[in-house]
């Protein structure tokens, strides 16, 4: 599973990724974090608003910050579909 | 396929309590602001035995009780705003004024700079999105200057401390503002100093998974907003508003009509000079300017120093350079600081 975090370094791109962190760890689940941070990269996903998740290509959602208990469910939700 | 983004499941049972805590909290929040002032007196005089009459109890009553009625009126604003920027998207905006011709592309991109969510940080990828999709230039500036200048903490420290009139004025004039530099800056014909690379993107913008979330997942956002939004500026809302206080006890009547009132021409362009590096959030310069109006400065001048404090920020233009050339950088702020002049100038005249 690829996890994408798509942000230019703003404060709530640094409290998706601490959230990432917390929610993959609960779940016991191992994957990295890819951190993008190019405003080409982000724009060639189509993402107009920061931060974004990006789980195996899938732009999940923009533009805002979910609780720990969301992006779990998302991690479970779409991240075995490709591995 | 429904991608949830607030809890994974809510039952039927805590969706209606919800509901009731809502209806519950509405009310005391309506029966604490009207009762307010009186509290807030009895509480200084009162109990606390103060002096009506020194400047000490006048900045005291003044703190107490525009603090918790700001504080107030933002939870609710923000709550709703958090509810009403649900059914807006950065997508749906770009899909609305893809193609649009100028001047009608200008007004409904200043107006729907309102009410899209937006931070001054995706700024970029913003531009990028609306350039790409054929926003024509001068329709995506507008939606640049409206988005930050009229956001709703602006709009709630005017409504709290200046009523609505002075509230409905800023956002009227902040939209013919950002209209106008859009129009200009749009006849300019100013593509060239875009840099290249943006038009020769190629983003897969292809299938995007567009969920609609049901009303109560509306009203999750709404205290999402509220928790994120209010939790974060009340420290400025209490340190504008102790400043504002202390200007309005100590500081003697008059003292700023020399300098920020009307006879003095030269105050509009000189207030948005100093506004335009000043970076600061609405919630910490509105206070402070409202207690400056009182010791004798214009609404114009006035108006004209909080638009360009709030509506230009550094940081913003900092980032824009990474998509925009230098000379369009500064035809963008250098439009919009004259469209703030003229709007100051004709506010001084009228009133």
């Amino acid at each position: 599973m690829k996890i994408k975090i798509l942000g230019s370094g703003c404060v709530n791109c640094q409290t998706l990724e601490k959230r990432m962190v917390v929610a993959l760890d609960e779940l016991d689940v191992k994957a990295e974090i890819e951190k993008v941070q190019s405003f080409q990269d982000i724009a060639s996903y189509g993402v107009m608003s920061t931060p974004a998740l990006v789980i195996d290509g899938k732009v999940l959602f923009q533009g805002m910050v979910p609780k720990v208990e969301v992006l779990k469910d998302m991690v479970t939700r779409f991240g075995d579909e490709g591995s | 396929m429904a991608i949830e983004v607030t809890s994974p499941a809510a039952s039927s049972g805590r969706i209606v309590r919800r509901f009731l805590l809502i209806a519950i909290s509405m009310v005391v929040w309506i029966i604490v602001y009207l009762q307010l002032q009186n509290g807030v007196d009895w509480l200084l005089f009162r109990f606390a035995g103060l002096n009506h009459d020194s400047r000490l109890s006048e900045t005291l009553r003044f703190f107490f009780f525009e603090a918790p009625k700001v504080l107030m009126l933002l939870l609710l604003v923000v709550f709703v705003i958090g509810i009403v920027r649900t059914y807006f998207s950065a997508e749906n905006t770009r899909r609305i004024l893809g193609g649009k011709k100028t001047f009608v592309g200008n007004v409904l991109a200043s107006l729907l700079g309102i009410v899209t969510p937006f931070c001054s940080c995706s700024a970029v990828p913003l531009f990028i999105g609306f350039v790409e999709a054929g926003v024509p230039l001068g329709v995506t500036f507008s939606f640049l200057v409206a988005a930050p200048m009229i956001n709703e903490i602006a709009v709630v420290l005017l409504l709290g401390l200046f009523g609505w009139k002075t509230a409905l004025l800023y956002i009227s004039t902040g939209l013919v503002v950002a209209i106008f530099s859009g129009v200009v800056i749009g006849k300019m014909k100013m593509e060239r100093f875009v840099e290249e690379w943006v038009f020769k993107l190629n983003s897969a913008a292809g299938e995007r998974s567009e969920s609609r979330p049901a009303f109560h997942e509306r009203i999750d956002m709404g205290f999402l907003a509220v928790a994120e939004i209010v939790g974060k500026v009340w420290p400025y809302v209490l340190v504008g508003i102790a400043v504002g206080a202390w200007i309005h006890g100590f500081v003697p009547a008059d003292f700023m009509a020399g300098i920020m009132g009307k006879s003095a021409w030269w105050a509009v362009p000189v207030s948005v000079l100093i506004g335009v590096p000043l970076y600061s959030n609405a919630a910490g310069i509105i206070p402070i300017v409202q207690a400056l109006m009182e010791k004798g400065a214009s609404l114009g001048t006035v108006l004209a120093f909080m638009m360009s404090v709030i509506g230009l920020s550094f940081p913003e233009t900092i980032i824009l350079r990474k998509v925009l050339k230098i000379q369009l950088i500064l035809v963008f702020v250098g439009t919009v600081a004259a469209g703030i002049i003229i709007v100051g100038y004709i506010f001084n005249a009228i009133y």
